[in-house]
This record gives C-alpha cells, structure tokens and sequence, in this order.
C-alpha cells in the first residue's frame, strides 16, 4: 500500500540553480534561502521517498502558446531538462513512473478532470530548482518522478479553488495505488513577486504569511480569491501559490504537522519560501 | 478571507507620469476589463496580439537561432513577420514597448537574456529605477 509521506513546497527562482552553479550557497546573499534546506533534507534522508508527485508551471520550455494545457499530467518514460534560453546549466534527466501516472490519469479523468495526457514532456527550472536543493549532492536522482503542469502563463487561468480540487483527486488516486511506493508530493514556485510591467519588484509579505499560515490547517482560506484577485495580491508570478494549493490538497483531509519552514525577502525579485508539511500519524 | 484592497498600497509604487497613449499597459485593455496599475495581464487580446513576438522568443530555447538573431536582429525579426511597433521594440529592448506590444514575459525572459539582462535588469527598466535602487527597493520589503 502506498504512503503518501508528506509534502515539500519551495520557490523555483531561476536565479537559485544559477547561484548553485556559481557554489554561491553560503554567500550572504543567498545562506539565509539556502539554510532553510537543510530540515528540508534531513526529512528526507529519514523518509526516503521512491516517487515525488511534482505541481509546477512550464515557463516556455515544453508548452508554447500554440497548445496551452490548463492541466497536464506527464505520462513519459523519463523527462529531460533542456536549454531554457538564458544560460542555466542543463540537468540530468528525470526518470518517470509510467504506471502510476496512468493510474492518477486514469482516477482524475473518472472524476471529470479534463486533463491533458503527456509521453513526451521536458521539465523545466520549475521542476529541476527544487530537486537541486533537496539533492544538492546527488549524480542521477534518488527518485521517480510524476510532473504535472498547471498552466500560470496564459489566461485564463485555473481557479484556486479548482487546482485545490485537482489536488485533493490527485491524492485520492494515490491513497488507492496498490504499489509499495513512498510518494512525496511537491508544489513549486511563489511566493508573490512581479517580474513585469510598472509595478514590478511588486512583493506582499502579509498575503505570503496569511498562505504560509492557512495552507497547513485551512488551505479552503485561499482559495477565496480569483486569478485577478491572485495576481492583484501576489503579483503576476505570484499566481504560483496555485501549484501549493493544489499539492496541498494532494495531502487529503488528514491533519498535518508542520516539519519545517523559511520565508525570505528578497531572492532575485521574490519572496523566497520553504515548507514542509507531513502527516501526523507518519 | 484575506482581502484584495490590501495590495492597494502597491499602486503608490507604480510609475503613472510616463508621457505617450499606452503607457500603462492595462489600459489598452477593453473597458470592462479589471485594471491592475502597472500589472499587465497575458489574456486572450494579448496573445492573440503577440503571437509573433512570443514565437520568435520561443525559438530562443535553442543557441542556433540565438546566434542566428545576434547576428542579424533585424533580419530574424523578419523572418517572424514581426509588426513595426514589435520590431522596433524588439530592437531598443523596451520591455514596457514589448509588452505593449502583446510580448509574454515568460518568452521575452529568452530575449532578454540574449542581450545579458537579468528580471532584475528587467525590473529596473520597467520602473525607472537605476539597479541598485531596484535592489534596495526588495529589500526594504524584507523588515516586518
């Protein structure tokens, strides 16, 4: 029987696997982001999970607007990380989990979510960031990996309370997977920032605290707001608290623990965060 | 439920003096379209506006056309039937102009990074501000 061992949420900022590309982890700059990772994978040393389930948003590397998916579950052998256009380092490829993404695709299309079904799909910084600073150590990656896209880029875009519902479907369709697998789920991206127009540098610190505070116990509380509202109050790539709406609901209705959290002011235009959430009885 | 007018704050921030029609993008929006000052929204008017422009930044994601731009900006605007208005901003590197112009900043992120800008480069353009106030501007968000 599978176990959902708990949750990992943190930003996904370009700019963090350019600073570990530089090694620049311990610079003033960045030891206050990095430090918060370190609870981060003592967690996971300890739960070892076998398969993350990944919510993020592609930034123009697998989807252009020709064929822009609302939601999209991967469904391929591995994922290759590719040339996003400004100079990151490429990373190892994911190795993906076939039979478990049929069986979410399967379960999420028999409770009526029209998703899109990917066999071939690369994954951007949105999904490799989060593995860097969860496995800065590792040559190939300790586990599987099920990405599922939600569309950020283009509106409209999905309800908060829609990615919320999505989650709460992908985690009924892991509770009923057979398999033996330790799953960790993730949600990437946020928290509020702007990268464009007049108003960007745009931050809210007292939106991201009331998300932090409420995810946990009562993540129904943010799902009050419509993508306008999200964009008004988090920025316009702030809209990423949608990918933790969704992997929070992913952790069912079971109450949590909160392992471990960091909120950090500014990294490159953004408020930076970390957290773990796992289940009490784990 | 937290409430939106607490980002209202955020409007003071936003450069409203810029001269010349358009100067805040939301504004070329239809007028039963939400305004947020200074925060430009990637809908359907915009994509269908920038589709181009967008294609062009795509096609960023490989160095063969990246080198190919670098050597002939002009030329590789052409290529993508750019309009005058984009192409022009294309060529000053005017990100409000691109945006304007139907751009998404996920895709002109591509081009500016060919001409060695970073969001923060981006974001004291967009603002005014030299980089170092730009910088100091996130930081003062940090003390609560």
């Amino acid at each position: 029987m599978a176990q959902i061992v708990g949750a990992y949420f943190t930003s996904h900022v370009p700019g963090i696997g350019a600073a570990i590309a530089r090694e620049l982890q311990q610079d003033d700059y960045w030891r206050p982001f990095f430090s918060g990772l370190v609870p981060v994978r003592q967690w996971l040393s300890e739960q070892k999970p076998d398969v993350a389930v990944v919510f993020y948003n592609d930034h123009g590397l697998n989807f252009f607007l020709d064929t822009l998916p609302t939601f999209a579950v991967g469904a391929a052998e591995t994922y290759a990380n590719a040339d996003e256009g400004w100079g990151l380092p490429v990373q190892t490829a994911f190795t993906g989990h076939r039979e478990l993404s049929w069986h979410i695709i399967d379960s999420l299309v028999a409770d009526e979510f029209d998703i899109t079904m990917c066999q071939q799909m690369n994954v951007d910084h949105a999904v490799v960031v989060p593995f860097q600073l969860a496995y800065p150590q590792a040559s190939s990656w300790p586990l599987r990996i099920v990405p599922i896209a939600i569309n950020t880029v283009q509106h409209p875009l999905p309800s908060a309370k829609r990615c919320l519902a999505l989650g709460r479907a992908v985690g009924k369709a892991l509770r009923s997977w057979t398999g033996g697998e330790r799953i960790l789920v993730m949600g990437t991206g946020g928290l509020s920032h702007q990268l464009e127009g007049e108003r960007a540098g745009y931050i809210n610190n007292a939106y991201d605290l009331f998300c932090l505070d409420n995810i946990k116990d009562n993540p129904g509380a943010l799902t009050h707001h419509s993508a306008l509202d999200l964009i008004e109050l988090a920025g316009t790539q702030g809209v990423e608290i949608l990918n933790w709406i969704a992997a929070r609901g992913a952790l069912g209705d079971a109450p949590l623990r909160q392992q471990s959290r960091n909120y950090h002011i500014p990294i490159s235009n953004t408020a930076a965060a970390t957290l773990v959430l796992e289940p009490l009885g784990n | 439920m937290f409430a939106v007018a607490g980002a209202a704050h955020a409007a003071s921030q936003v450069q409203t003096t810029r001269s010349g029609a358009g100067a805040v993008i939301s504004t070329s929006h239809s007028a039963d379209k939400r305004v947020i000052p200074g925060t430009p929204v990637f809908d359907g008017e915009q994509a269908m506006k920038g589709y181009a422009l967008n294609a062009m930044c795509y096609s960023f994601n490989d160095e063969l056309n990246r080198n190919e731009y670098r050597a002939d900006p002009l030329a590789y605007c052409r290529k993508f039937t750019l309009s005058a208005e984009q192409t022009a901003a294309v060529l000053a590197v005017d990100v409000l102009a691109l945006l304007r112009a139907g751009g998404n900043i996920y895709y002109l992120a591509k081009l500016a990074g060919i001409h060695q800008l970073n969001v923060q480069d981006i974001g004291a353009q967009q603002t005014g501000m030299s980089l170092s106030d730009f910088k100091t501007m996130l930081q003062m968000h940090r003390a609560i």
